[in-house]
């Protein structure tokens, strides 16, 4: 198959990287629950545990916070652990690791140790998995100054990014949207990266610009489709990275088409559309605003079983259309 | 902070309102969910519930007056706030507000509400209107760099909002002030082609043209201005032509007699009455959107783009209300007996006078009937209302010397005029449709399976 037109899901993106990684370096292993010979919760991992053994392939207890310190240690004493937490909820468990140890111990040994560790994080809602299993918490690990925190929201950048990741002498938490996981996308063939704290235009226009995060970028693109058709000309920037965010990015794209909608999945109150809007609004950029910035988020709840209401907690097309349809014809 | 009420959307292209009636007034205690004005849109009233439970203060939506949609018309303190009247003590309000949560008890030291979202007090921008002094950031620095003061310029953007595209067109008119202003004068005949599309007189020529204190004046309301636009929108846009044939009703009459006899009688709170008494102009909806689904083609609304196929016939019904006029639509004509299609259509009808239908009810639809029979009219052309891509007009059922096989015979006759989009439907399939029309009517056993 022509190596520029190969489509890989992104379930299936994140696993070659990982088998990439793990061949170019042998510091390389992974660690997480159900990882090995169940292929993980979501079938990332797969067969991996049959290619590498059990040794670089470790199914951990289930004690996430057990897990998450292993990680760290090993990442201190020289290795290059990926650890999986199962569900991105499962990060309550494991916080002490995270953000007391991997994210601190640059600053506070003096820059003698890095913590090169990554996180996998199976986050967000749609697959009718309730509230503890369907939430969107990577706004609570973006507050960390030590982290990185990224979003990949294709397959490609999935696999670039997760690369990335390896290579990153501190540690990086990746957010992997579950509902992307089927998601198909060109993905080179061997070894590349993605930049982590580069932002992407997805899609350029003039009227307005849609900052999205994760799922939200697809749903923005595809609510940018119908706008086009209506003389709605949408610019989707895809932030890929929370944590070091590429303000300028942002700040270049507002001041191009003067309105700003933000459209991300976790809850609206403090997420990261309320960074975006803030920095627009701090930075040069608010002399360019025409409109009110707007923030599409999930709604103040935890996410709910029922499939109607769990889809209707979270922002879909239709909503991106009709708040990006009020701003550019000025009803808000 | 009071809540503030706003002049909500409740119509889809919506950009004004009136408020016909206040149901509160200045100082009422109002809770929340209460009726607190009837909306008139262009085509509609609607009662608006308060947003909030509380004091209702600072009313300055006026009834009967153009009011743009967000237009903030009233505030609803709740009963710890301090309410503040507004604009007479604006000018005596200090620059700083009132430091520390305690806020007195004096009107003289509280910022008006209005004054609250985004208006800095020190930039001198209040003035008597609680909506004056909205701009966007973009606004304020384009007319900054072009050396306006913003409070010259007219907002456009919600609210009153001033947003860029008023201060291009403050600039581009301040260039062009000293260019020489458009002659008032009677329009010459146009020189080439390329002349620009002639205006209509304006209100002063027109009054010109009469004595004064000859006539009144009479402001036109929403619906005469919605229907004013339409039709001129609908005229000068759309490429209209007209059909017209004659059909024989004495079958159709007959068959109506004889349904109508046959109605089971229903008990209701004002006795007993028959379940349904059709009309003929029933039948003439049954028949059209049975004739569209014969003639599918036809069945189409004009998009750039694309035809827009429907797949179901929604059949639009000019009713003639006081004031003007509104077409709701009987959805799935095709799909529904003449019962149903009739007693819906008294339903729609007697809302439609009531200026109670929801807009949902009115707006769309994929052709529409029009019928002044019942004022004689022997024929006439309507006016297509987009998205349709057809309008029938329907003439008066009356009896007619009519010529069969050599002999003269007295037929009841209604003559029909179908108006075509020439874009969406060509002559001869503007011809079918008629022709199916009129078999429906003339067999009107057809409209019964």
């Amino acid at each position: 198959m022509d190596a520029a037109v190969r489509e890989l899901s992104y379930a299936q993106a994140i696993q070659e990287a990982m088998a990439i990684a793990m061949d170019m370096d042998e510091r390389v292993f992974l660690m997480g629950e159900d990882i090995g010979v169940y292929g993980g919760a979501f079938q990332v991992t797969g067969d991996l545990v049959e290619r590498y053994g059990t040794d670089r392939v470790i199914d951990t207890p289930i004690s996430e916070l057990g897990g998450a310190g292993v990680a760290v240690g090993a990442a201190v004493t020289g290795m290059r652990p990926i650890f999986e937490f199962q569900f991105s909820d499962f990060a309550t468990l494991g916080m002490e690791q995270i953000v007391n140890q991997a994210a601190k111990m640059r600053f506070m040994l003096g820059g003698e140790v890095s913590v090169p560790v990554v996180m996998r994080f199976p986050a967000g809602s749609g697959t009718g998995a309730a509230a503890q299993h369907s939430q969107s918490l990577e706004a609570w690990l973006g507050h960390v100054p030590g982290l990185k925190v990224i979003q990949p929201a294709t397959p490609h950048d999935a696999k670039g990014m997760l690369l990335a990741a390896v290579a990153d002498p501190d540690p990086v938490m990746i957010f992997e949207h579950k509902l992307l996981y089927k998601m198909k996308g060109h993905v080179p063939e061997g070894h590349y990266t993605v930049p982590i704290g580069k932002a992407e235009i997805r899609r350029e226009g003039r009227d307005l610009t849609i900052v999205a995060t994760s799922i939200m970028v697809q749903k923005a693109l595809d609510a940018a489709a119908v706008l086009e058709g209506e003389g709605i000309d949408i610019e989707v920037v895809d932030l890929r990275t929370i944590r070091p965010l590429d303000r300028q990015a942002v700040i270049d794209s507002v001041k191009k088409t003067s309105r700003l909608l933000c459209v991300y999945e976790a809850v609206k109150t403090l997420g990261i559309g309320a960074e975006v809007s803030a920095l627009v609004a701090e930075s040069e950029a608010f002399d360019y605003l025409d409109a009110p910035i707007v923030r599409l988020g999930g709604a103040e709840t935890p996410i709910p079983y029922n499939p109607d209401l769990e889809k209707a907690t979270v922002p879909q097309v239709p909503d991106i259309i009709a708040a990006a349809r009020d701003l550019v014809k000025g009803v808000r | 902070m009071p809540t503030e009420v706003i002049l909500p959307k409740v119509d889809m292209d919506m950009a004004t309102g009136q408020i016909s009636r206040w149901f509160a007034e200045e100082g009422a205690h109002v809770k929340k969910g209460d009726v607190l004005f009837e909306i008139e849109t262009d085509k509609a009233a609607m009662e608006i519930d308060a947003p909030a439970s509380g004091t209702l203060r600072n009313v300055t939506g006026k009834e009967r007056v153009d009011i743009p949609v967000g237009e903030p018309v009233a505030w609803i303190y709740a009963d710890d706030e301090v309410y503040a009247p507004i604009s007479p003590l604006v000018g005596e309000m200090p620059a700083k507000p009132t430091e520390g949560g305690a806020v007195p008890p004096t009107s003289h030291s509280v910022a008006p509400p209005s004054a609250l979202p985004g208006i800095s007090p020190t930039r001198g921008e209040i003035s008597q209107s609680p909506t004056v002094g909205r701009a966007t950031p973009l606004a304020r620095r384009l007319a900054r760099e072009a050396g306006l003061s913003i409070a010259d310029v007219k907002g456009s953007g919600p609210r009153g909002r001033v947003v860029r595209a008023d201060v291009e067109a403050a600039v581009a008119a301040k260039g062009a002030g000293t260019a020489p202003q458009p002659a008032a004068e009677i329009p010459v005949e146009a020189p080439s082609a390329s002349a620009p599309a002639p205006k209509p007189m304006s209100d002063d020529q027109v009054l010109k043209l009469f004595a004064e204190g000859s006539y009144e004046l009479v402001p036109h309301d929403n619906m005469r201005k919605t229907i004013a636009r339409r039709l001129v929108e609908a005229k000068s846009t759309i490429p209209h032509f007209y059909l017209t044939l004659d059909c024989e009703l004495d079958a159709l009459l007959a068959l109506r007699t004889q349904l109508n006899a046959a109605a089971p009688v229903r008990k209701t709170d004002k006795g007993e009455a028959p379940a349904y008494k059709l009309s003929v102009n029933d039948m003439v909806i049954k028949a059209m959107a049975m004739a569209l689904m014969a003639v599918p083609d036809a069945n189409a609304s004009w998009t750039d783009s694309a035809m827009v196929k429907h797949k179901h016939a929604d059949v639009g019904v000019a009713v003639s209300i006081p004031g003007g006029l509104i077409t709701p639509i009987i959805r799935h004509a095709d799909e529904k007996t003449l019962s149903v299609i009739s007693n819906e259509m008294k339903d729609l009808a007697s809302r439609a006078r009531s200026r109670k239908l929801k807009p949902e009810e009115y707006q769309g639809g994929t052709t529409a009937v029009s019928n002044l029979g019942m004022f004689g009219i022997k024929d006439f052309a309507a006016v297509i209302n987009p998205p349709h891509a057809t309008i029938l007009a329907v003439g008066a059922g009356e009896e007619r010397a009519v010529v069969k096989k050599g002999e003269i015979k007295i037929a009841t006759v209604m003559s029909v005029t179908l108006s075509t989009d020439h874009r969406a439907v060509d002559g001869a399939l503007g011809a079918e449709l008629l022709g199916a029309f009129k078999r429906l009517i003339e067999n009107p056993m057809g409209m019964l399976l």
